[in-house]
């Protein structure tokens, strides 16, 4: 019962262009000190599997910088550990217009190198959109037990409460219960919905015949072409922990100030049994001033806070300068806020800087969004 | 494979630090948490790395399992080198019998085979106890201009707390004439910080002959510093200035800690240009509550912090709950103080649990003392414990 993983980086860069503009959907930063692809490695490490696989696209210098060579996973090895597998223009037929790939089947394909040379029973496929504490364990001992051709995990939402996209695959049942079908999201889809985690689990050997049949038929897409036209044995996993879709700027938002929540915090990134690993960046504690009013908010190292922060994530390095009053916000590292500054609902990429007096609002549907590197 | 070296560092954190009291009962005193997510020791072990020292051997003796785990293989320092990098050196079993390090001296004697491989032409001599930020690249410039056999680093102190300390009395080029250990009529302010270069050639011989020498105490401010100056070799005084401070009793570990907080710290570690590195794990953000209030404090990850903290460090994973009060204090790793529970000018050792209701300490204005409680002690809810006192089990 063994499992390597396959960890795609860039496939919902879309979801979110104002963060995805310098870097991959996998590095996007989240909850004050980690980055997306923390919880799908970090739910890999926790579960045994010690051979990953990251399939990049484009922009992918922050995720590697971010990476490094695995160790804050625990993943630098000798056997195994993490692997980067950049693009590969010619590894697909009929690709005259030496196009990188669009879709999960046909990275899958520049990949089938990886994925022939593992010699684990199983490969478990995972993006990055998702936010979850998994213990994979869990659902591998499922598959196995089903002798399932893959095993789709799933979770029962209202789609009312989150902010899907097309993006999302929606799985429909017959009437005993079997999967039918995994299907794209629409607007015309309501109601409670049980939906595709984008994790799988995949017999090898079947996922590498699926990945030859794709390439000789020229499928793309593995929910339509693999899951619901080649007819294996399709599982489902019911995950019923914390589940939040990252699919765009607000359901960012509205996902990172869940971590506001205790019970939230404590399943899924205080978890002692589980925790998530990220890089370690050095910094010293975070430093609040005499003049320092911090309420309902999380707070990373290497801050130094002298004015007012209530209900916000602020990222390692940030300075809240005196008299400026930070409400609702999302601060990435190294924001600089000087002093009798009033921010609502904003959310500052790495290194922005904001200066004396300035008033900025946006609202928690459409949060005003400064890009990387700014001055106001 | 060994490449030659210029300087090799040595860094003596063998010493149980008996003064710090409950606090180093399971911990050498490197080892003792400092400053929130730091330990005595990364100030040291930072000041090589950035300084450009990679070689160091670490003499360790006493409680040195937490030490050692601490270091490992020394990758936060970047001190994980082929050639070189951070090696910790206990005290061994030789052909000649097996001896603990009876001294400083004889600490560093023991391990001469380490710097003789790396055909060191300098050693410089570390403890392990000092929190400052230094650049020795500076001071072995110094020792080489010069041409000194040995330079010892000073700081001038207060001449009402001078004898206190190992003084050094020097001449206007600095060159050392007389040192003498805790004078009670002090005759100068260069006190001794403990930071010494040898050449290794001189060293090698007066430490084989302070081996030879039964009487002796085998340490270098007792012994190897008065007998290389009566024999007059050229002793040079390096002026340091800077936040030095010996975190050898609880006041100075305490002050230390709070040197850290306000608006201009006395010891900031934000500083970019000289680092302090620890080992130190993904711990969840730190968590101020909605009824919390922080003041003039330092926090650092894995913090729950639901009642009301002034003016104190805490370590990773410290929960403060409802309604309890943190003042003037230092909280370790994994303190949790529960709710309606007061504490007061105290230092609290790692997984240290106070229960609902209990009040450590009194008012730094009229208190004896720091309170001080143990590694892993539970203070049952409700109990008061009271200024000055010291608690190893309850």
């Amino acid at each position: 019962m063994t499992a390597a993983g396959l960890i795609f980086s860039n496939i919902h860069d879309s979801n979110i262009p104002e963060l995805t503009r310098f870097r991959t959907l996998a590095s996007v930063p989240f909850g004050c000190r980690y980055r997306l692809i923390d919880f799908a490695l970090s739910n890999m490490v926790n579960s045994n599997i010690t051979k990953v696989g990251i399939i990049t696209h484009n922009n992918y210098q922050s995720l590697m910088d971010h990476i490094g060579n695995g160790k804050d996973w625990d993943l630098a090895r000798r056997s195994g550990g993490i692997k980067i597998l950049p693009p590969f223009i010619t590894a697909y037929d009929n690709n005259t217009a030496q196009k990188l790939y669009t879709t999960r089947l046909e990275a899958l394909m520049g990949v089938t190198n990886f994925i022939s040379r593992c010699n684990e029973d199983y490969i478990v496929l995972t993006d990055c959109d998702v936010v979850c504490n998994i213990d994979l364990t869990d659902v591998i001992a499922q598959h196995a037990e089903t002798d399932a051709d893959v095993t789709v995990v799933t979770k029962k939402i209202d789609v009312a409460d989150h902010e899907l996209s097309s993006h999302v695959y929606v799985v429909s049942r017959d009437g005993e219960g079997n999967v039918s079908e995994i299907l794209e999201y629409s607007a015309d889809i309501t109601g409670v919905q049980e939906v595709s985690m984008n994790i799988m689990v995949f017999k090898r050997l079947y996922l590498l015949n699926a990945i030859q049949d794709a390439a000789a038929h020229g499928y793309t897409n593995i929910y339509r072409d693999i899951i619901n036209r080649q007819k294996g044995k399709v599982m489902v996993y019911a995950y019923e922990g914390y589940y939040e879709v990252i699919s765009s700027l607000a359901g960012y938002f509205r996902t990172n100030m869940t971590l506001l929540d205790p019970a939230v915090r404590a399943e899924l990134v205080a978890s002692r049994e589980a925790p998530i690993y990220t890089k370690v960046r050095n910094s010293p504690p975070t430093r609040y001033a005499d003049t320092a009013k911090v309420r309902n908010s999380l707070v990373a190292d290497g801050c130094v806070i002298e004015g007012t922060v209530e209900n916000s994530i602020i990222f390692r390095g940030v300075h809240i300068g005196k008299g400026t009053v930070v409400k609702n916000c999302i601060l990435l590292q190294d924001t600089y806020v000087g002093d009798r500054a009033k921010l609502d609902c904003v959310i500052s990429d790495k290194s922005v800087m904001i200066k004396d007096g300035r008033t900025l609002a946006g609202h928690e549907t459409l949060p005003f969004f400064l890009p990387k590197g700014t001055m106001v | 494979m060994f490449r030659k070296k210029e300087c090799v560092a040595m860094l003596l954190a063998g010493g149980q630090g008996s003064r710090l009291y409950v606090l180093t009962t399971k911990t050498a005193k490197p080892a003792v948490s400092f400053g929130g997510k730091y330990r005595i020791i990364d100030f040291t072990l930072s000041n090589c790395v950035n300084s450009g020292i990679d070689t160091v051997g670490v003499l360790t003796q006493y409680q040195p399992l937490v030490l050692n785990e601490y270091i490992g293989n020394g990758l936060p320092w970047d001190l994980d080198r082929t050639y070189g990098g951070v090696k910790i050196l206990p005290p061994y079993q030789g052909q000649n019998g097996a001896d603990w390090y009876r001294g400083t001296a004889n600490a560093i004697y023991q391990n001469l085979e380490f710097i003789n491989r790396y055909d060191a032409e300098y050693v410089l001599v570390l403890s392990g106890d000092h929190i400052y930020k230094m650049d020795y690249a500076k001071m072995l410039r110094y020792h080489k201009k010069m041409g000194a056999d040995c330079t010892i680093a000073v700081i001038d102190v207060p001449i009402e707390e001078a004898s206190r300390f190992g003084i050094m009395s020097t001449n206007e080029d600095n060159s050392i004439y007389k040192f003498s250990e805790k004078p009670k009529e002090p005759d100068s302010t260069k006190a001794s910080m403990g930071i010494y270069i040898f050449n290794r050639k001189k060293l090698v011989e007066y430490l084989e002959a302070d081996n030879a020498d039964p009487n002796s105490s085998y340490d270098f401010g007792k012994n190897i510093i008065p007998t290389m100056l009566a024999a007059g070799e050229k002793m040079y005084a390096y002026p340091f200035e800077g936040y030095w401070k010996d975190v050898g009793t609880i006041s100075s570990l305490w002050e230390a800690n709070m040197d850290l907080l306000g608006t201009q710290p006395e010891l900031d570690l934000n500083d970019e240009s000289w680092r302090i590195f620890s080992r130190h794990y993904a711990d969840a953000p730190q968590y101020v509550g909605p009824d919390a209030s922080v003041v003039n404090s330092s926090i650092t990850e894995g913090c729950e912090i639901e009642g009301q903290v002034i003016n104190c460090v805490l370590g990773t994973g410290v929960k403060v709950e409802r309604g309890a009060l943190v003042k003037d204090s230092v909280l370790m790793d994994n303190v949790t103080v529960g709710a309606g529970a007061e504490v007061t000018y105290s230092i609290l050792a790692p997984e240290v649990t106070v229960g609902n209701g209990a009040r450590l300490g009194a008012p730094k204005e009229v208190a004896a003392g720091v309170t001080v409680v143990g590694e892993g002690v539970t203070v049952p809810a409700g109990r008061v414990i009271r200024d000055n006192e010291m608690i190893a089990e309850i």
